[in-house]
């Protein structure tokens, strides 16, 4: 999926995370906060960029802000800002690239 | 005891005492409300979530409902209403993700209930889920919808019973919350009425003062008086409180064991009508005295009863 | 050398006859002589011990390089006490001080800077948090800081193994002669528990009050036969912080439901009958058990005969309405304790001997029935940590909790199973405050454990009707739904002994190490961390 415009996803409030991406020349660029950072940020990265790598994303600039989100909680956030920052219009393709 | 009577193995027809609403949008509510052990939780796309979040909370229910173990606590989604452009969507991020039912809010017509049961049909075969698998709940919240209960009680197969909601009624009547519930009495009354006519389960409304438990404690109790099946609830600490009323006295799980006993026995021998207690028993009471055992069962107390 | 929790102690730190941790009855019948002060007789009648300022008293206690000096926490965040001296030590150019404080709060943050500067060189305290926990936990205290409970600290005095050389006393009120007490005043606390073996013990006592009384000031917690100076300064705290208004009973659905199964599990225990004893903290869970126990009680037709430790309303209310006999205070954290005590019949201060010292002839928390308290983390073996976070930064306080754990017959710890994404329940604390060994009950929101050590509590709640689970499956449940956490990394370097409270050693703190997220596998991507 290409990036066209930043997007925003999630909140700042405790259990939840704010996911936001940008457009990127090449790569993916993560920037990642979290309180939970020294045990759980190489999960938090392996989310991310498995999801990032589910939607087909090749190129973005995307920041994490964890306030300690469950998995699940950050995949649907990732996915949000995605479907969002992609302009997507129509029905989303769950159980297809919505692992 | 084991094996005299059978908790009813129909889904339509399980134990829904209370039904917990969850903001579909807020990770900290979804990720464990089953264990304040409610029957039922109904994640909330409607009124919980802002216009334009809509999305984002249908990828937090989507990832809910295919990662979280609710054990055996049912998962309803309430999506958007018909007169909103989300509804299409909902439902199939629901059928996707799993959901063991929908609730319609807002429900007028029969018709309204046939539209989303063709939606959950092309997203059962959309997704590969077993057809008739997704079941639906009406939520009836305006005076038309009260006066065409019986129509919407049997639009469907899938429909396992009916609620109602207050708040819009309410105001459709020109009326507000009353201690007594007189200005809902037309309401329940007639609701009740039709869900019963059709064999289908009905839930009263929510009660949303929570500093008020005496006057919920009230609600609950006519509830049960009236023959509801269950309530929808709005924090967790209104659970205790519906299990506890509406769990069978030890002398209503005895009698009901007994009726059972007698009918099953008698039913054996070819008598159709006979007495326990000295009251007249027949066939009739079959459902209720299986449904108050199912009652004890769920509320842990069918053992101490014995 | 390993410990009795597994712990492993370097050599380097059991010089001196120092011990590893060999469980909690080890010391049992142990021989010591307590040490006496060194004192200066004050015999002339007209002599006043009235000073006009701090930085007096400390020039004439005569404090020098390398000394120790005490405070209590009775203020709590609220303390102005301690900044205020230690200000004065600094610009007397007093340094390499050590502080020995019952224990230490946000209140205290400015002694962070002391410690970075070299004026604060040594800490032993209960509790360690704030700018003081990262000072230490990033390695910018010259010694290590020793960590004790509450009786450990008292034994740690009553045994010769901290020396106070000066005890500065906030006291809400005192005569000229240094009778104080806890009572009264602009900055009433109610009791001055943790003071009183700092006065009878420490060479020079120094009581700072902010309400002068006239002699006698009676009964005095703070007797001034021991007392050198009295200091009247404006104001030794903020009122406000130091006497909570009523903590509102939590609301929380979840420390409801666990509050509503620990009362559950206390009265399907042998020890809820006519006449038992009880004890709690003051977070929201704890707190709320008092509720849902003062039904049972009356259900059942059972009194309590006395409650322990901090108190707060709950259990002020339940002494006025005849529910409980008597209260032993030894710390008051809202409004309506600081107004009982002393007040109410029935309602009485001791200290903090009294209260926990485990090697002393009468501690009442051995003969406390039950105890509820909370925890940061407990790991499999029902080991408990208060005083680490999950960043490995010292943050909390031992406080009373390994003592009226290991005095009480049934202690039960209340503690969601994961809070955010941490996990409470794991497979290894990341600091042992409080042995396994003390633990008997885990009441979770996903279930409750019982020690493989207490089959017979076990029994008595599986016949109550109370469902079990094991607390490995409780861990196993926490790492399913937050996932399996990686180890917190430390540096080498020990900053912070934790005691047991017989003074062996229980384990101790590491250097937190700068977190490094190691990417060499991110391939084609780009990481940065914020």
């Amino acid at each position: 999926m290409d990036i066209k415009r930043g997007a925003v996803s999630g909140t700042l409030e405790s259990s939840d995370v704010q996911v936001t991406i940008e457009p990127a020349a090449n790569g993916i660029w993560l920037e990642l906060s979290s309180s939970v950072m020294n045990q759980y940020s190489r999960q938090i990265r392996q989310v991310v960029l498995n999801t990032l790598s589910n939607l087909g994303v090749e190129r973005a600039n995307v920041t994490v802000v964890d306030r300690g989100a469950l998995d699940s909680t950050i995949k649907a956030r990732v996915e949000c800002a995605v479907f969002r920052a992609s302009e997507w219009e129509g029905a989303i393709p769950w159980q297809g690239l919505v692992k | 005891m084991a094996g005299t009577c059978e908790v009813t193995s129909d889904p339509k027809k399980r134990l829904r005492r209370t039904m917990l609403f969850l903001n579909a949008q807020r990770p900290s509510l979804m990720k464990d409300a089953y264990i304040y052990g409610p029957d039922s939780v109904i994640l909330d796309l409607e009124d919980a979530v802002s216009e334009n979040q809509k999305d984002a909370a249908r990828f937090s229910l989507y990832n809910n409902l295919r990662s979280i173990d609710y054990g055996t606590v049912e998962r309803i989604v309430r999506i958007n209403g018909l007169d909103t452009p989300h509804w299409p969507e909902d439902v199939r991020a629901s059928v996707a993700g799993g959901a063991d039912g929908i609730r319609i809010p807002k429900c007028e017509r029969a018709c309204d209930v046939k539209r989303i049961e063709a939606a959950i049909e092309d997203a059962e075969r959309e997704f590969s889920r077993e057809p008739g698998c997704t079941l639906i709940m009406a939520a009836i919240e305006s005076p038309r919808g009260v006066l065409n209960a019986l129509d919407i009680c049997e639009s469907s197969e899938r429909l396992f019973g009916v609620a109602i909601s207050g708040g819009d009624f309410r105001a459709a009547m020109r009326t507000k919350y009353y201690p007594s519930g007189v200005e809902m009495a037309s309401a329940r009354g007639n609701v009740l009425l039709a869900a019963r006519a059709a064999g289908v389960q009905c839930f009263d409304t929510v009660f949303t003062n929570l500093d008020d438990m005496d006057g919920f404690r009230a609600e609950v109790i006519m509830n049960r008086e009236m023959g509801f099946d269950g309530k929808s609830i709005v924090n967790p600490r209104q659970i205790a409180i519906v299990h506890e009323i509406f769990t069978p006295t030890d002398k209503e799980i005895r009698e009901a064991l007994r009726v059972v006993r007698a009918l099953r026995q008698n039913a054996d021998e070819g008598v159709g009508v006979f007495l326990v207690d000295g009251k007249m028993i027949d066939a009739a009471f079959l459902s209720g005295a299986e449904h108050t055992i199912a009652l004890a069962r769920a509320s842990g107390v069918l053992g101490e009863a014995l | 050398m390993k410990n009795a929790v597994g712990r492993d102690i370097p050599d380097f730190l059991l010089q001196g006859g120092r011990e590893v941790f060999q469980g909690n009855n080890y010391k049992d019948g142990a021989i010591y002589t307590k040490p006496g002060p060194t004192v200066r007789a004050a015999v002339k009648p007209e002599e006043s011990k009235i000073l006009p300022s701090i930085r007096d008293a400390i020039e004439l206690c005569g404090l020098k390089d390398g000394m120790t000096v005490s405070f209590h926490h009775h203020f709590r965040d609220g303390d102005y006490v301690v900044n205020m001296v230690v200000r004065e030590i600094e610009s007397l150019g007093i340094k390499d001080i050590t502080i020995a404080a019952s224990s230490l709060g946000d209140a205290h943050d400015p002694l962070a800077a002391m410690i970075e500067s070299g004026v604060v060189t040594g800490i032993q305290t209960s509790g360690i948090r704030g700018k003081i926990g990262d000072a230490v936990s990033n390695g910018k205290l010259k010694g290590r800081a020793i960590l004790r409970s509450h009786g450990g600290r008292v034994r740690a005095i009553e045994q010769g193994e901290l020396h106070i050389d000066v005890a500065f006393i906030g006291a809400p009120t005192s005569d000229e002669y240094g009778n104080a007490r806890g009572k009264g005043g602009k900055s009433d606390c109610g009791v001055l528990s943790y003071s009183v073996a700092d006065a009878k013990y420490a060479d020079h006592v120094v009581v700072i009050t902010d309400t002068l009384v006239p002699f006698p000031n009676l009964p005095p917690s703070i007797d001034g036969v021991d007392v050198d100076y009295v200091v009247v300064v404006d104001e030794i705290g903020d009122p406000k912080k130091i006497a909570s208004q009523a903590l509102r009973m939590t609301q929380d659905p979840r420390n409801l439901m666990m509050a509503e199964n620990c009362a559950r599990v206390m009265a399907a225990t042998p020890y809820f009958k006519d006449g038992f004893s009880f004890q709690t903290g003051a977070g929201g869970p704890s707190l709320a058990v008092n509720r849902f126990l003062e039904s049972i009680m009356t259900e059942r037709g059972i009194k309590m005969r006395w409650a322990l430790g901090g108190i707060t309303k709950p259990t002020v209310d339940l002494l006025n309405k005849g529910l409980i006999n008597c209260v032993a205070d030894t710390q008051d954290f809202d409004v309506a304790s600081v107004q009982s005590v002393h007040s109410t019949p029935g309602h009485y201060e001791i200290s903090t001997s009294q209260y926990a010292n485990p090697v002393n002839k009468g501690a009442f928390v051995n003969k406390l029935d039950f105890v509820i308290l909370a925890a940061l983390e407990i790991d499999v073996d029902f080991n408990v940590n208060v005083v680490t976070g999950s960043d490995g930064v010292l943050r909390g306080a031992p406080g009373g909790h390994p003592d009226a754990a290991g005095g009480a017959k049934c202690t039960i710890i209340v503690a969601p199973l994961v809070r955010g994404r941490i996990p409470t329940v794991c497979d290894r604390v990341v600091t042992v405050t409080t042995p396994g060994e003390s633990i008997d009950v885990l009441v979770t929101d996903y279930g409750i454990a019982v020690n493989p050590s207490r089959p017979d509590l076990a029994d008595a709640l599986v016949s109550a009707g109370i469902p079990l689970v094991t607390i490995r499956d409780l861990k196993m449940k926490a790492y399913s739904i937050v996932g399996t956490p990686d180890d917190v990394e430390f540096d080498d370097r020990i900053v912070a002994v934790m005691e047991a409270r017989d003074g062996t050693i229980l384990d101790v703190v590491r250097q937190v190490k700068k977190f490094d997220l190691d990417i060499s596998d991110a391939g084609v991507f780009d990481f940065k961390i914020v």
